[in-house]
């Protein structure tokens, strides 16, 4: 998992670069290095699959609304995300189904408090290999 | 970027490009040389092109890198044609620091502050996802977010001269909880009254300096009195409200003629629908955290009583004050010697008004409002006062803390192999945390020198020093 994304250096937040095939990908290892800063997901269960759809003006935006919609998940019902199954993508809207785990506190570390995911520098775009965004996750 | 000197603690960024003012920070000539902060230099910049911008965009001597607007930024814009953007108060809204001082001297305390740091970990709950000792039904959540403080003195946590001694009585009168989404609420029912995790933290610290006598007498505080300093916002109800407002503006922002240079300044006109919307909701997260912090202080405030065996009058906590450092607020300046209705964003700065204002409580009244800036919890803290030359060159604002200079992945390089809690031992401070890497990124060296960022605030003279206090026990999320 650790591969597929690098924390870079930000002052007070958490930054990080994430890599893709695709935009599937890209999109898909966005969500799980998110939920690896959280929790470490090797402990998590599959217990509970959510369908997650959200919409976006382009793929920068769209990936923030993403995230956030992922990062509630937490935040908001104490779910935990293990894995993550792209269904359909374009560069406006994406439907997920995630593998969550409900949080409990004896089995799950918390690692970082993410407060919120933000638009400062968000960056998605092709590369030679593929894809690739940047996020700062204020933390 | 370009930085011109204009006084000895003060610089400006000419204007240049689409910028409607010049930009202003104030540093001092060493910090100016020892970190130029180029990232936070172009935040300051780029604020300076939002519509209605007074004056001159403003930073603080502990600014550093932000998403949008920098830490440590200072913005007025003109009520009638400016914007307000949630951008320039932050995802913890109302994120503050409460002062109490104790009738208590160290020598009171040392010999008990294992049972003391270890009691007060216990009551007051701290880390991520920590949950609160006083669970809310969605109706009384409502009125948490209308009445703030208010509420929760009128709960029994607390008392009403602690309210007085708050900003704005703790309490922002514009609070309008139908305006705040159910994702709001469901953060907010479940975390009141917790400490959260990250830079916050709960303080027992010692007064080890005087340097304004009258003032600090006005304050309450004496040499070698044991005081109790809190730092914490608005939790995950204020992220919510944050995430959930620049959503929406930046969908918003799209309809009005404005040119952002970067996305997180997503931003509406003040009096518009969606500014106002954002005032209130604003107002809802600020009002919350008064009450999470009142409801702390009430914990602490017990389980002083509770290992020292003592009853409420020996303990004889009374509370300083109480600040926000994350807000923007409606308030009265005077620009190009004309009294201006203006909005005040304040991220990561620290109202400063001076004596006489209105706007402070009667008992502090003549001496200038408390200003109170905690350090890192390896050195010290500051209380100041707040000053005329601050309403004059800064919109009546501050400095909020030391400032960070080494990210979080830097610290935790820079602390391997060190035992950070055996350091702070050795300086006689006992702390206690909950997450596994938060000793090490909240490590005093990845701080800026609070020393200097306050002497340079009082060269400057937006703010006067009046006490330094040295922490002896401290617990951290």
């Amino acid at each position: 998992m650790q591969s597929h994304y690098t924390l870079l250096d930000h002052t007070a937040d958490l930054r990080i670069r994430v890599t893709g095939t695709d935009l599937a990908d890209v999109f898909r290892n966005a969500g799980l290095a998110l939920f690896d800063l959280i929790s470490k997901p090797d402990v998590l269960e599959s217990r509970e699959v959510i369908e997650v759809n959200v919409t976006g003006d382009d793929e920068a935006d769209l990936m923030v609304n993403y995230l956030r919609e992922l990062l509630y998940l937490w935040t908001g019902n104490e779910k935990l995300i293990k894995m993550i199954d792209i269904l359909h993508i374009s560069d406006t809207a994406v439907s997920a189904q995630v593998s969550t785990d409900r949080y409990l506190s004896e089995r799950h570390e918390i690692l970082h408090e993410i407060k919120a995911v933000t638009y400062h520098q968000i960056d998605v775009s092709q590369t030679a290999d593929g894809w690739q965004a940047t996020v700062v996750f204020d933390v | 970027m370009e930085l011109k000197k204009i006084t000895p603690f003060c610089y400006e960024i000419p204007k240049s490009g689409s910028m409607r003012v010049p930009g202003r920070v104030f540093m001092s000539e060493r910090m100016a040389a020892q970190s130029r902060e180029e990232e936070a230099l172009k935040q300051v910049a780029n604020v300076a092109t939002l519509p209605g911008i007074l004056k001159a965009a403003m930073a603080m001597p502990d600014m550093h890198w932000g998403y949008g607007f920098p830490i440590g930024g200072v913005a007025a814009f003109d009520w009638d044609t400016g914007v307000i953007s949630p951008g320039g108060v932050g995802y913890d809204i109302n994120c503050g620091v409460r002062l109490a001082g104790t009738g208590l001297e160290e020598k009171e305390v040392r010999p008990v502050v294992d049972r003391l740091v270890n009691a007060l970990f216990q009551n007051i709950p701290s880390g991520v996802g920590s949950t609160g000792s006083v669970k809310l039904p969605p109706k009384e959540v409502m009125k948490v977010l209308r009445e703030g403080g208010r509420w929760a003195v009128r709960q029994g946590f607390g008392d009403p001269s602690d309210v007085e001694r708050t900003e704005d009585g703790g309490c922002m009168a514009e609070a309008d909880p139908s305006v705040i989404s159910d994702r709001a609420l469901t953060r907010g029912a479940k975390q009141l009254g917790t400490l959260g995790s990250g830079n916050h933290f709960l303080e027992v610290g010692v007064v080890e300096e005087i340097f304004d006598d009258e003032t600090a007498r006005t304050f309450g505080l004496f040499q070698n009195q044991v005081t109790v300093l809190l730092h914490s916002g608005s939790r995950g109800l204020g992220y919510q409200v944050c995430d959930d407002s620049l959503a929406f503006m930046a969908k918003h922002v799209r309809t009005l003629d404005i040119q952002l240079p970067d996305r997180q300044l997503a931003c509406a006109m003040i009096r518009s629908d969606a500014g106002q919307r954002y005032y209130a909701a604003m107002a809802c997260a600020a009002n919350y955290a008064w009450a999470n912090r009142q409801i702390m202080l009430h914990r602490a405030r017990e389980t002083f009583q509770q290992v020292l065996g003592i009853g409420p009058r020996d303990l004889a906590m009374h509370q300083v004050y109480d600040i926000c450092h994350n807000i923007a607020k409606r308030e009265t300046h005077t620009v190009d010697g004309r009294m201006r209705t203006v909005c005040v964003h304040r991220k990561g700065a620290t109202r400063a008004f001076p004596p006489g204002h209105p706007a402070i409580c009667e008992a502090y009244r003549h001496v200038g409002q408390p200003i109170l800036i905690p350090g890192d919890m390896g050195t010290a803290s500051y209380v100041l006062a707040g000053t005329q030359t601050a309403m004059e060159e800064s919109f009546g604002s501050t400095c909020h803390g030391a400032g960070r200079v080494l990210s979080r992945t830097a610290a935790k390089k820079k602390s391997k192999g060190r035992a950070i809690h055996r350091e702070l031992a050795d300086k006689g401070i006992l702390v206690k945390w909950t997450g596994r890497s938060t000793l090490a990124e909240e490590m005093p060296d990845a701080y800026k020198d609070i020393d200097q960022v306050v002497d340079t605030v009082h060269g400057a003279g937006i703010s006067k020093k009046v006490a330094k206090l040295r922490p002896i026990c401290v617990i951290k999320g």
